[in-house]
């Protein structure tokens, strides 16, 4: 049978095979072969992308490179969105691998946020895993740990380590039985068709007649529109109907929008 | 926690009861007339009826109540008959109690009420003090009053034996009339309240049941027990007033509602005398406003003014049954019921719905809110029966008993109503014509008039003079109330909208404030069924996003198996400052840095080592184990440290695990599930335990299990019992059985009965290292015990002055280490105390009635009594703790269970059904139905009769049943089979001389006991045409249990193994070099300990590798070339499954 430890380990060793190519723009001394790297779908970009940056200097002169950035079929790639949603948000449809093309000049100011080292990464991930305890536990948690347990939940995270990031984050996903699960479920849906970056609203694991809330009922309420267009929820069939609460401990990769992934590919 | 019952009444006297478990009221369909009021223990109900008779609802268990009659025939011999029933004029009766004292003839005994059947004749016991007699059980001795002994001397003069008849309580699950006593009682009862069980130490033995009659006295049940349920005789309770209304706690509380509001507490209540001694005064909460009712639980009352008002006291406990002081609540009520764990429920004045106080924990007994109660009643139409009876429980319920006391005198009018059509003329006429109150009012003056010119009894006059004013003015409030009710009932035929209740009973109610209760929604709508996740679906969907993740991966990742990993993997270490007990002598805890670091193998497994790194004359050194190597991890949490124990099998042998303290328990739990989760990982172990797996149970009552390989019996090099891998199962047990089918029960210290979900997990182990299906909260009970030890002097007597030699006056059992009350804590911070200290009477050996036990001096015996040779005493003091915790167990309930067998081997189909039997905390034998690989739990206990409670059991391969007797001798059970499932008859097979047998487990073939000194015996000469076998051989000492194994495996827990510091006690021990040719085997290998109190290997049926077998057969006999013990290879074998 499947177990609960089967899943998270599915979800945290999800791959997606890259090809990372030099835009042709790019001032180069020779040709810059294509690099090809097995990114984690749990993870962000600037953690897992410092081969492709040693790969891609040996051909350039350094007075020639400024921060490094990505972009996809003309799309930059927010560093800050998790690998998995940037992926199933951009480039579900394509032909696997996934080609990615590295820039080091003209930096979107736009689109983009600077990313100078990865500790405004583990700024920006420790923040969301903050926000996330907020709705789950009213911060009580994450307030609990200590400073190095924030440590082994990041180093898990940055050395994509299954058994030291969940060894800290089991208790970022614990809750009281008789309360059914966590006070609100944290959850992001992220849209292609809508402007705003993401919905991301309060939302009970449980109704207020005490029946557990389903996915169905989470899209119900955030984006009706979503429903009524066909197939949104064939390519899960049966997800849609079981409890949001057991999607969330299941599916979640870090405390952060737990089924985003699956959302984003869902609406996408 | 199992599901229980909350009792209610409602207006029309109808009873229903709500299951903590269930949704909907179920109405008491069998009730043989409306009642007034109930009142519900956990194993029976009480009620009132309307014909002011009390009824008994005795719950259908699946162990009868019965009772043993005997009596005793007596004989001397005289030179003509030989022995004869003629005796000599100062000989006892012929027929006599066991002292001969009393006259008892077989026809004397007469059932105590109709609600009792003789299970069978009488006949001759043939057992005497746990030996068979010779034929027709007589016993011998020289003269009467004296010591008998089985064999007939030359000098027995006279001779006896004993006649043996049961009776049995056949009135389960109906209303059962408590017939009246031959001198009946003067007046109707008013009121009726049980409680009280929790008195005695064995709870649910003892129930107190109090009354009050219409004239306000008190009467008390005497003898209610679990053999008599009905009680005996009725015994009235001098008053200081005149009581309206009482209530019993389930403990030593019991107060009562005077006539003028006040309310009196009864003092003095002990084990020892359930009636309590003396009444005090408690003022009401409000001068002015009398109480009118009240209700008490373990250390609350709760109490409602004549205006309907709550009010809370405060300070109630067992010392001060009176409390400190009363703190007024929300909420308007009529009455109120305070249930198990303190819990309360009440009837709103409006509405009169029946509400749950939420949120009442033990640290907050006066609870958040009311909420109501608004599970429907079943599909059951209002019966529509007279609304006198409404008039009448209105009035009973709402303030004044003395309204309804006026119903009472005039028995035609208020008769009960059976059914609809029996209505009397005269009822129905009055029925239709009120319009307003006044009518009723006037019929009611009519009713007080007549019963005043009848000349009722004298009471009634007084009472009702001085209840007239509230009497008339509640008339006029309630008629007009019951009017429109009646309006409304004949209009819609009885249409109701919302039910109302007149009365609630939650002390047999077992819920608290974290149980999930269903009580308060309506959740029958089709959409929200669908939408309630079963455990299936949960699996279901599991597995489908499983696939769909597997899938994802595959398409995603199966062409790119070549791609280099963004992130290489590297070694994750973790460290941490702990506290090592050092190696070396003097021993001490030192401070150390403690590091685990993981790593992949070559082959991708995980692996780590632990490192210590200490100081060791100012230089750095370290100590290190491997992942690998570590075959168990022990958590010690006591009260100082929060410790755990690591051992390697090097460390085994030694009996010298690591043993590293954490700052916080939390950090400790963190190391542990860590290190377990690596171990397992390390050894490529994950998930359930198999179905060969071995069980053991630690004396804290941790639960470990280990995996068998096949080697591990291999003859004649099988594994090291010291290698094997142990690793932690959620939950709390004392006891577990196993067998190769996957079925696995336990039984907890406070005797619960638990079965294995198939789960695992659970208890510290949280997230990964859990399944999460199949946990569930597990609870258990047990004592502490502390000692309070005096010596006599000649000026005082005895005192808790001892010489300057003597033990602490507060101490433990050895006296070694100073126990006080005060200082005395729960064994580790998990558990908590549930009750207070409370003198322990069931100490062996007996004790006298406030508790002591005597001796000479401290080290020495004592016993129950004082003789001129004491010069000590000591007692045993009790408190009760509880621990929850979480594990994959499911309760099995209602029967406290002391001991538990499995079938070792396994059925051929998950439905077959396994035998499995039990012995109940009482000492019944108990055959559970139903046990299949699919349900482990089975569906209900068939009680087998014994003459004598028994205390172990066990049942073989081939179904052959053993079992202990407490008096220490064992019994056989014959002709059991699938198609007989109980068997016939018991064979007493005496025990070894001398020796009192404690423990018995069977093989396949082989069947082993242990007795009270600690020798583990083999019955020798077992054959299929002779199960009985000849005679018992010596096999070992310092055994405390023995588990048999389907394959004839022996292990054992030992005490006193040498280990290199000192000698341990509880340790698994393997017998090697059991063979068929040699069931009793060579030697021990000693396995992990001390410390161990429990193990059970009935479900490693692996057989051993062919190596085994093959040299098996050089040596065994040409008949039975296979492994097979010879008996069973005989054609006219018993079956084996």
């Amino acid at each position: 049978m499947a177990d609960d430890k089967d899943v998270l380990r599915d979800v945290w060793f999800g791959r997606i095979p890259t090809c990372f190519t030099l835009n042709p723009d790019e001032v180069t001394e020779r040709e810059a072969e294509p690099y090809y790297l097995l990114l984690p779908r749990v993870s962000y970009l600037p953690l897992v992308t410092d081969k492709v940056k040693k790969h891609f200097l040996k051909v350039m002169r350094t007075e020639d490179v400024e921060e490094m950035w990505f972009e996809h079929e003309g799309t930059p790639l927010k560093w800050h969105y998790p690998i998995g949603v940037l992926f199933d948000f951009h480039a579900s449809n394509t032909v696997l691998p996934w080609s990615i093309t590295v820039h080091f000049k003209n930096f979107p100011d736009v689109d983009l946020l600077h990313c100078p080292t990865n500790s405004m990464v583990e700024a920006h991930f420790m923040s969301s895993i903050k926000e996330a305890d907020a709705l789950k536990h009213k911060s009580q948690v994450v307030n609990d740990m200590q400073k190095k347990d924030h440590k082994q939940l990041w180093m898990g995270l940055q050395n994509d380590k299954f058994d030291q990031f969940w060894a800290m984050n089991r208790k970022l996903m614990e809750y009281p039985t008789e309360e059914g699960g966590f006070r609100y479920i944290p959850f992001r849906i992220y849209q292609t068709t809508n402007d705003r970056p993401f919905i991301q609203r309060l939302f009970r694991p449980v109704s207020t007649e005490g029946n557990p809330h389903t996915l169905f009922d989470l899209l119900k309420e955030m984006c009706p529109d979503a429903l009524t267009k066909d197939g949104c929820l064939q390519h899960l069939p049966c997800l849609p109907w079981t409890s949001f609460m057991s999607l969330t401990l299941n599916l979640c990769f870090s405390s952060s929008p737990p089924p985003k992934v699956e959302s984003a590919s869902l609406l996408g | 926690m199992p599901a229980s019952l909350l009792w209610a009444v409602d207006v029309h006297g109808r009873v229903y009861s709500l299951s903590s478990a269930g949704q909907q009221w179920e109405l008491g369909r069998d009730a043989p007339m409306e009642f007034k009021r109930v009142t519900a223990a956990q194993q029976c109900c009480w009620s009132l009826g309307c014909d002011s008779s009390i009824y008994l609802n005795v719950f259908a268990s699946d162990l009868p109540v019965r009772y043993k009659e005997e009596t005793y025939e007596n004989q001397r011999w005289n030179p003509v008959d030989g022995f004869s029933e003629r005796l000599l004029p100062s000989d006892r009766w012929q027929w006599s109690d066991v002292t001969g004292l009393q006259q008892q003839p077989l026809h004397s005994f007469q059932l105590p009420s109709s609600s009792w059947e003789w299970e069978g004749d009488w006949y001759v016991d043939e057992n005497f003090e746990g030996e068979p007699t010779e034929k027709e059980g007589w016993t011998y001795s020289i003269d009467f009053p004296s010591t008998y002994t089985k064999d007939k001397k030359w000098n027995s003069c006279v001779r006896r034996r004993r006649w043996i008849r049961y009776r049995r309580y056949k009135a389960m699950d109906t209303w059962a009339k408590i017939p009246s006593q031959p001198m009946s009682l003067p007046d109707p009862f008013s009121d009726i309240s049980c409680g009280g069980w929790e008195i005695s130490e064995e709870p649910g033995d003892r129930l107190s049941l109090w009354v009050v009659s219409l004239q306000g006295k008190v009467w008390f049940r005497e003898g209610i027990c679990h053999h008599n349920p009905e009680g005996s005789s009725w015994e009235e309770v001098p008053l200081p007033g005149e009581v309206v209304q009482i209530s019993c706690g389930p403990g030593d509380l019991v107060w009562a509602v005077l006539w003028e509001g006040k309310l009196i507490v009864r003092e003095g209540i002990t084990r020892d005398c359930p009636r309590g001694l003396s009444w005090a005064v408690v003022e009401c909460p409000s001068p002015e406003v009398g109480a009118i009712h009240v209700s008490v639980g373990n250390g609350v009352v709760w109490a409602v003014t004549k205006d309907n008002k709550v009010w809370f006291r405060r300070g109630v406990n067992s010392h001060n049954p009176c409390g400190s002081g009363w703190i007024s609540m929300v909420g308007e009520m009529i009455m109120i019921s305070v249930g198990l764990h303190d819990q309360v429920w009440a009837i709103g004045c409006e509405d009169r719905a029946v509400y749950f106080r939420q949120g009442v924990t033990s640290s907050e007994l006066s609870g958040k809110t009311w909420r109501a109660i608004s599970a429907p009643r079943d599909g059951e139409r209002c019966l529509c029966c007279g609304c006198f009876k409404h008039v009448m429980t209105i009035c009973l319920c709402s303030t004044a008993l003395d309204v309804f006391s006026l119903g009472m005198c005039k028995p035609s009018l208020w008769s009960p109503l059976k059914d609809v059509p029996s209505v009397t003329p005269a009822v129905l006429e009055e029925e239709v014509i009120p319009a307003d109150g006044e009518e009723i009012q006037l019929c009611a003056e009519e009713a007080l008039l007549s019963t005043e010119s009848r000349g009722g009894p004298q009471w009634s006059n007084v009472d009702l003079e001085e209840a007239q004013t509230g009497a008339v003015l509640d008339l006029a409030e309630t008629c007009s109330l019951s009017s429109v009710t009646t309006f409304t009932l004949t209009l819609e035929d009885g249409a109701e909208e919302h039910p109302m209740w007149a009365w609630v009973s939650g002390e047999g109610c077992s819920v608290d404030s974290s149980s999930q209760l269903n009580w308060f929604t309506v959740t029958q709508s089709v959409q929200s069924m669908s939408l309630s996740i079963s455990p299936a679906q949960t699996a279901a969907w599991r597995r489908q996003i499983f696939e769909q993740l597997s899938e994802r991966s595959r398409r995603e990742m199966d062409d790119f198996k070549h791609y280099e990993q963004a992130i290489e993997q590297s070694v994750w270490v973790k460290k941490g400052a702990m506290q090592w007990w050092r190696d070396w002598k003097p021993h001490k805890w030192i401070d150390v840095q403690f590091a685990f670091e993981q790593f992949s193998g070559p082959d991708g497994n995980k692996d780590g080592i632990l490192f210590i790194y200490y100081n060791y004359n100012e230089e750095k050194k370290y100590l290190h184990a491997f992942i690998n190597e570590v075959t168990i991890l022990v958590p010690v949490l006591n009260d100082s440290k929060h410790t755990f124990a690591i051992y390697t099998d090097e460390r085994t042998k030694q009996r010298w695990p690591i043993r590293v303290a954490a700052a916080t328990e939390l950090e400790m739990y963190d190391w542990l599930a860590l290190l377990s989760v690596s171990c397992c990982e390390s050894r490529g172990i994950q998930g359930p335990p198999s179905k060969q797996a071995i069980w053991s149970i630690t004396c804290k009552g941790d639960i470990f299990v280990s995996e068998p390989s096949p080697a591990l019996e291999a003859v004649p090099y099988p594994t090291p019992c010291d290698q094997m891998f142990w690793r932690q199962v959620g939950g709390h047990l004392r006891m577990g059985e196993c067998n190769s089918a996957g079925i696995v029960w336990g039984i907890g210290y406070d005797h619960t009965a638990w079965v294995y979900t198939g789960g695992y997990g659970g208890g510290f182990f949280q997230g990964l290292a859990s399944s999460t299906d199949n946990i569930y909260t597990q609870t258990d009970v047990k004592s502490v015990y502390i000692y309070e030890n005096q010596r006599w002097n000649p000026v005082s007597g005895y005192t808790s002055r001892g010489l300057p030699t003597d033990r602490y006056m507060w101490s433990n059992a050895s006296g070694l280490r100073e126990c006080t009350k005060t200082g005395t804590r729960p064994p580790s911070p998990h558990w908590t105390w549930i009750s207070d200290w409370a003198v322990d009477y069931s100490v062996s050996g007996g004790t006298d009635r406030e508790g002591w036990q005597y001796a000479a001096d401290f080290p020495a015996s004592f016993h129950g009594y004082k003789t001129m040779k004491d010069f000590v005493r000591r007692r045993r003091w009790a408190r009760k703790c509880k621990l929850t915790t979480t594990g994959p167990w499911q309760e099995i309930p209602p029967i406290p269970l002391i001991d538990v067998t499995v079938l070792p081997c396994g059925a051929q189909s998950s439905v077959d059904t396994i035998p499995l039997w039990a012995i109940s905390s009482k000492g019944d034998v108990l055959c559970r139905l139903g046990v299949s690989a699919k349900t482990p739990a089975g569906s209900s206990w068939l009680h087998v009769g014994t003459d004598q409670p028994f205390k172990s059991i066990s049942i073989g391969a081939a179904g052959q049943v053993w079992a202990i007797a407490r008096d220490g001798s064992a019994f056989h059970r014959g002709s059991v089979s699938p198609q007989n499932p109980a068997g016939d008859c018991w064979y007493h097979i005496p025990s070894p001389a001398k020796q009192k047998l404690k423990q018995v487990s069977v093989g396949r073939t082989s069947i082993c006991t242990v007795d009270e000194n600690g020798n583990l015996w083999y019955r020798q000469g077992v054959t299929p045409s002779y199960p009985q076998g000849s005679s018992w051989d010596h096999v070992s000492n310092n055994v405390r249990k023995v588990s048999m194994g389907p394959l004839d495996q022996i292990w054992i827990i030992a005490d006193k193994v040498q280990g290199s510091q000192s000698l341990s006690c509880g340790t698994v021990c393997h017998r090697l070099g059991v063979q068929p040719v040699d069931p009793k085997g060579q030697q021990w290998d000693y396995g992990i300990g001390g410390g161990w109190d429990h193990i059970t290997v009935r479900g490693n049926a692996m057989e051993p590798p062919r190596i085994g077998l093959l040299s098996q057969k050089d040596t065994a006999p040409p008949t039975s070339s296979s492994p097979l013990p010879i008996g069973i290879a005989e054609p006219n074998g018993t079956a084996v499954c």
